[in-house]
């Protein structure tokens, strides 16, 4: 399916706005157009109190307004058609300001990149402007009750009925899927084949006849997850995304773009949800919090900062590294499993560094101290960042099978036709 | 390895890994380590020198030059090939003192000096005797008294330093009477100029102590080019920091390619190691450090070359990135290649004696990590 594959330029190529005039012109439009982001709060902060994405699809609405909506999209479907470069300088141009961060995973980044390499132009131009104009937030359907690592052991089945089809099931861990318009949506049409061989990628509108949201609690108090239960949702056949029994294929590029994101490889995403380590000349949230607790003399705290720092320019210069690697074919694209490891060990670190750094009012606090208490209830979801995304486990089978060649793990379901295997 | 070399670059690396390979295998470093003195045979070294192995630093007026315009880019390639072989030759320090000298040297220094250093026929040593910015060199510095006829005298120890015994020219930092650093050219056999060989886990490396007891150094030898000394200094720093690393990054890459191909030979309960998920997983760490050492290393490469603003901070984070996790890794492709791991004859211990040098010189890990938040904090309280 490499044929598909749509490769975003690196650096301007020449028929493109130079990086430094792009760079100004974006400085002088964000001043004039965006507002700034409220004192000592950040992108993710913000978006955290924009429970239904309504600051959202409005910060994205002028954005595509001033022709700053989706950088590295083709022009032919509302992007502007520009280079990883402009959209990193864009970012740093965009540090002092609100942005509509809730777009970027997964609807940019994984679903949108997804659409542009199997979705029909008709589909096509159906959603990609609609999404970068700010109407659209979409969603994964992909975890099921019954498992997230063994994807293609799901169990939500699509059946065919004339020219359409009819989804029954469950889908779980859906994040934000409540305040979402549409999402992607991998179900069996085939039991009678070996698992992979027997799944269809769907494009399917959330709020609709059939289609049961409801949010789960999650340990840091939010209520992000979504399970959703399908009871004789009809999806038209030009919605199929890719070919029937095929969507494994697309399932598989589907979550390259996801590990990309998570990685921090995706060159859809635009501005700077948490500001710090990398991005330029704004203090990480770390020392800050250091700073409150009076700590930057503290040389073992130095230590502490210097580390994070450290892990999160490392993380950078991995990125590009292996993107570099992918595109000059010297790495095969299961490679990318590699930043999104990374990602999640850091991310484990940072944390860590923040349990130590706060010491005990991270976990008890007054009142007027709850800024900390942010820090524990982002220790206790610590482990998030390592499952969503496919979790570091299969991370590193990903790495030591398919990119050290490796033997595969043992599989009790290999070659056999699904409805003769065991599955919760 | 870069993944994005020109052709000239690409060809640089393969023409130095054949030249490693077929004069200086594994095999050679060890008979090196037991018979040579020197640590390296200087006929080798004058056949690396017309490789260019020590004229990348320098500017083409100066009679040096490199095949991208980018001298230090370039030589990170052949420091990474090094590291892949754990070669031998004064390789940092001729290279330090050729780049010092061409940017900072007076016409007469230059000529006294570049052409045997680029030609392999001189070696000289960088002989950081005084501290260098945020890095605490302990021990007794060197001090430079003002002599009548303004030259200087210099008193003191300096800490062990590499091919000092071995070099005919010493570059000198010390730390001047009236404060402040001043850097000299000394030569090693200048009266009151005396090494103290050290001992080292590197087995073809040599280190020695060097002391000053009233060293006199002719004004003409004193090192006093564009900038101030400190900048120089922490520009000769900045490219050893970069030497290193990318050797330890060519180090460690060969470390997991050889425990890789191990794992896969190497059969317990009637398949290989390769099979069990335990050790995947341990495998896919490692995978993910070393492709993370090579980019940082690389990053810094670029950082310094460019003179970036921030290439002090960017070779300090590789540094004690990799000083870090580099003998973390090592000792892990030990353990996996199980008691033959810890023998003499296993090759591994070479690369983990490297590994273990070059994380604990200019700087250890946590010396770089104070340098980094040094760096960061500057960035918003200036
Ligand atoms: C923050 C977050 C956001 C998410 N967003 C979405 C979303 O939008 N859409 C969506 O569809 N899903 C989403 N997920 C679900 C996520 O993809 C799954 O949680 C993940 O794939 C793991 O699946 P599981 O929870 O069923 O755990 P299981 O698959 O049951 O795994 C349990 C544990 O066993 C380990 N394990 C499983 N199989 C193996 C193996 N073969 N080898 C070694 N270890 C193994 C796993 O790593 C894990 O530690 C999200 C999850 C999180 C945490």
């Amino acid at each position: 399916m490499s044929a598909r594959e749509v490769v975003v330029p690196a650096e301007s190529d020449g028929t493109m706005e130079d990086v430094e005039s792009f760079r100004l012109r974006a400085r002088s439009w964000l001043a004039d157009a965006m507002p700034l982001l409220p004192e000592g709060m950040n992108n993710h902060q913000l978006s955290r109190q924009d429970e239904m994405g309504e600051r959202a699809r409005y910060l994205q609405r002028i954005l595509s307004g001033g022709g700053f909506a989706g950088l590295c999209f083709p022009r032919e479907y509302g992007g502007q058609g520009l280079s990883r470069a402009h959209q990193r300088a864009f970012n740093q141009e965009s540090l002092p300001y609100q942005m509509p961060t809730l777009f970027n995973v997964p609807t940019f980044s994984i679903l949108a990149a997804t659409l542009i390499e199997f979705g029909t132009e008709e589909q096509k131009h159906r959603h990609l402007p609609a999404i970068l104009r700010g109407d659209e937030l979409w969603v994964q359907f992909l975890s099921e009750p019954s498992g997230g690592s063994d994807l293609a052991g799901l169990v939500t089945r699509a059946t065919r009925d004339g020219d359409t089809f009819v989804i029954n099931g469950s889908k779980i861990w859906s994040s934000g899927a409540f305040r979402s318009d549409y999402a992607m949506c991998l179900a069996r049409t085939n039991s009678q084949v070996p698992k992979h061989r027997g799944l269809t990628m769907f494009i399917m509108k959330i709020h609709q006849p059939g289609v049961e949201v409801r949010q789960i609690a999650m340990v840091n108090g939010t209520a992000e997850f979504c399970q959703e239960f399908f009871d004789d949702v009809i999806v038209p056949d030009g919605d199929v995304v890719g070919e029937v029994d095929d969507g494994w294929t697309v399932a598989s590029r589907l979550l390259f773009h996801e590990r990309d994101a998570v990685g921090g490889g995706s060159p859809y995403i635009s501005g700077v949800a948490v500001a710090g380590s990398g991005g330029g000349a704004q203090r990480s949230d770390l020392v800050n919090l250091a700073a409150r607790m009076g700590k930057l003399g503290d040389v073992r705290v130095r230590q502490l900062l210097a580390e994070d720092r450290i892990n999160s320019r490392v993380q950078n210069q991995l990125v590009r590294r292996i993107s570099a690697g992918i595109r000059a074919g010297a790495l095969p694209p299961p490679a990318g499993a590699l930043p999104r490891l990374f990602a999640a060990t850091s991310t484990e670190r940072h944390l860590d560094i923040a349990l130590d750094v706060a010491g005990g009012s991270m976990a008890v606090w007054m009142d007027e101290d709850s800024e900390d208490a942010n820090w524990g209830e982002a220790f206790l979801n610590r482990q998030g960042g390592s499952l969503g995304g496919g979790s570091s486990e299969m991370a590193r089978n990903i790495i030591s099978e398919r990119v050290l060649g490796m033997p595969r793990e043992p599989a009790a379901d290999r070659d056999i036709p699904f409805d003769q295997v065991r599955h919760n | 390895m870069e993944f994005e070399l020109t052709e000239d670059q690409a060809l640089l690396r393969e023409t130095t890994l054949k030249f490693l390979e077929s004069t200086c295998p594994i095999t050679t470093v060890r008979e090196l380590a037991d018979n040579e003195p020197r640590g390296f045979d200087p006929a080798w070294w004058k056949q690396a020198a017309e490789l260019g192995w020590t004229s990348m630093l320098v500017t083409e007026d100066d009679g040096g030059g490199s095949v991208s315009g980018h001298g230090l880019v370039d030589l990170a390639l052949v420091a990474e090939e090094r590291g892949r072989l754990v070669a031998p030759g004064p390789f940092a320090p001729v290279n330090v003192v050729a780049e010092a000298l061409s940017r900072r040297g007076t016409t007469g220094q230059r000529r006294r000096w570049l052409p045997g250093l680029l030609n392999g026929e001189t070696v000289a040593a960088w002989c950081l005797g005084a501290p260098a910015a945020g890095l605490d060199h302990p021990g007794t510095p060197v001090v430079a008294r003002r002599s009548e006829g303004n030259g200087l005298v210099l008193d003191g120890a300096s800490q062990p330093v590499e091919a000092a015994a071995q070099s005919e020219l010493l570059l000198v930092t010390a730390l001047g009477s009236e404060g402040g650093l001043v850097q000299a050219l000394v030569p090693s056999d200048t009266p009151g100029v005396r090494l103290h060989p050290a001992r080292c886990l590197d087995l073809v490396r040599r280190f020695a102590q060097v002391t000053f007891e009233g060293v006199a150094v002719d004004p003409e030898w004193i090192l006093d080019g564009p900038g101030t000394v400190a900048s120089g200094v922490e520009q000769q720093l900045q490219t050893t920091v970069v030497l290193e690393c990318a050797e330890l990054a060519g180090a460690l890459d060969r470390v997991l390619e050889m425990t890789v191909a191990y794992a896969f030979d190497r059969y317990s309960f009637g398949r290989p190691l390769a099979s069990y998920q335990a050790l995947k997983h341990r495998f896919a760490d490692m995978k993910m450090w070393v492709e993370a050492c090579h980019a940082t290393a690389s990053a810094a490469a670029h950082a310094v070359d460019a003179d970036a603003a921030d290439a002090a901070e960017l070779t300090s984070v590789a540094k004690a990135y990799i000083g870090e996790r580099g003998p973390v890794i090592v000792q892990d492709c030990v353990q996996l290649h199980g008691g033959i791991g810890v023998t003499w004859d296993h090759d591994i211990h070479l690369y983990l004696r490297r590994v273990v040098v070059n994380r604990t010189q200019h700087g250890t890990p946590s010396d770089h990590r104070e340098r980094v938040f040094r760096a960061m904090d500057a960035e918003v309280s200036p």
